[in-house]
């Protein structure tokens, strides 16, 4: 490397240990660019394809309240992806190279929304347990070296609490139903929890992006920090629910003052990441059907607005 | 892929009559009607703003990071801020 670029560098290093925010305009590692990117654009695909396992119930939700409130949370989703991919575009990808990588397979989105809807409850366990997860990381990221990623993390923590509420008040309200609608909440449980679990990634010792992306700030808590921090405040809310986890050795550890649980199935995690989760080919064709059905609307928006703009000049000619 | 994509505009709301439009992020459109349209829903769900300001993104003109000197002249000029004059307590507040 050039003694110009290592002085560079160490220049960056030494604004990112002084907790000074990168900015777009700002010198940054071509490394530190594209690891950006790569995470930006993966947790924007995320919130986009995650309105896919909830729309699945917007038809279905029981009654008009709850279906105002899951059309308002897929709607947000929507959101979140969107300033996200705003975001990611401040570091010099285009909207069009996004949404193509995600079209191809080439970027990634969270394993958790491969998985599918089979009841109701889900909404309820998403809500409450994926966004829940979620949030761990969120607030996290709110305090990420990139400006405006930072920004969005913060537009969207704010909007994120009303998810998790209006999922557990789903569970809740499950939980105190008939002994099938209790079955019911149980069995959402059992089918969310390692899933959720799974979200914060590999162990961090397993973690290849983990050591540099702590370093430059882009992270500042590990993978398992974040997943004991999450286990730790489910339980009491599983406990209050009077439900149970399906860990057996999940276990209240006084010592450490935190909770034990089981080893992950990382295999099964590998194999979702990989493209063989129940959902994953399903989530592809229908992002790939949209993208493709919208076309003709991206096409005619476009020349709409050309003609407008046409007809604009002919009639300041004319009057001129 | 399209030919063509949606410009990107960046988008200003104000929050409350009184203060200042705020850059609240960016969207893409075809056109100024829709990139407010879009503001609305995008950046003022709940309530965050009473008027939006759109503009294309390629109109922003910025000041370059990289031009160390470029807000040197304020810093060396403390006397512009009131802390730099001792004034006796007895005055009472100036």
């Amino acid at each position: 490397m050039s003694p110009e670029i290592l002085s560079l560098e160490e220049r960056f290093q030494s604004r990112i240990d002084a907790e000074i925010k990168i900015e777009p305009k700002d010198w940054m590692p071509e490394k530190y660019r594209k690891t950006l990117i790569r995470q930006i654009s993966q947790h924007a695909h995320s919130e986009i394809v995650g309105m896919l396992p909830e729309g699945n119930w917007i038809t279905r939700a029981p009654s008009l309240r709850r279906k105002s409130v899951l059309l308002a949370k897929v709607q947000d989703e929507a959101g979140h992806g969107l300033y996200l991919y705003s975001a990611a575009e401040t570091l010099g990808i285009s909207r069009d190279e996004l949404v193509e990588q995600l079209l191809t397979g080439k970027a990634k989105y969270s394993s958790i929304f491969n998985y599918p809807t089979t009841s109701w409850a889900d909404m309820g366990a998403i809500g409450w347990l994926v966004d829940g997860a979620a949030i761990m990381n969120q607030v996290m990221l709110t305090r990420t070296s990139y400006g405006p990623y930072a920004r969005a993390m913060v537009r969207i923590c704010k909007e994120e609490s009303f998810h998790q509420r209006q999922g557990y008040e789903i569970m809740m309200t499950l939980a105190k139903g008939t002994p099938e609608q209790k079955a019911m909440a149980q069995d959402s449980l059992n089918r969310w929890w390692w899933p959720s679990l799974m979200m914060f990634g590999p162990n961090d010792a397993a973690s290849t992006h983990s050591a540099q992306s702590m370093k430059w700030k882009i992270k500042r808590k590990s993978n398992d920090e974040l997943r004991q921090a999450f286990v730790d405040s489910a339980m009491p809310q599983v406990e209050y629910l009077g439900l149970t986890v399906p860990d057996p050795d999940l276990k209240w550890n006084e010592e450490r003052g935190h909770y034990d649980f089981g080893a992950i199935d990382w295999d099964e995690f590998w194999s979702v990441v990989k493209g063989n989760g129940p959902c994953n080919r399903q989530r592809m064709r229908t992002k790939q059907k949209a993208h493709k059905e919208g076309a003709w609307v991206r096409e005619a928006a476009m020349a709409h607005a050309e003609k407008r703009r046409q007809r604009a000049v002919e009639q300041d000619e004319k009057v001129a | 892929m399209d030919k063509k994509e949606w410009p990107l505009w960046e988008v200003f709301i104000r929050s409350r009559s009184g203060l200042h439009h705020k850059h609240a992020g960016s969207l893409h459109a075809v056109d100024a009607t829709m990139a407010i349209e879009n503001a609305r829903d995008v950046y003022t769900r709940r309530n965050e703003g009473v008027s939006i300001w759109v503009v294309e993104s390629t109109h922003i003109m910025a000041s370059d990071p990289e031009q160390g000197d470029m807000f040197e002249a304020a810093k060396s000029k403390i006397y512009r801020h009131p802390t730099f004059y001792d004034i006796p307590d007895e005055i009472g507040h100036m």
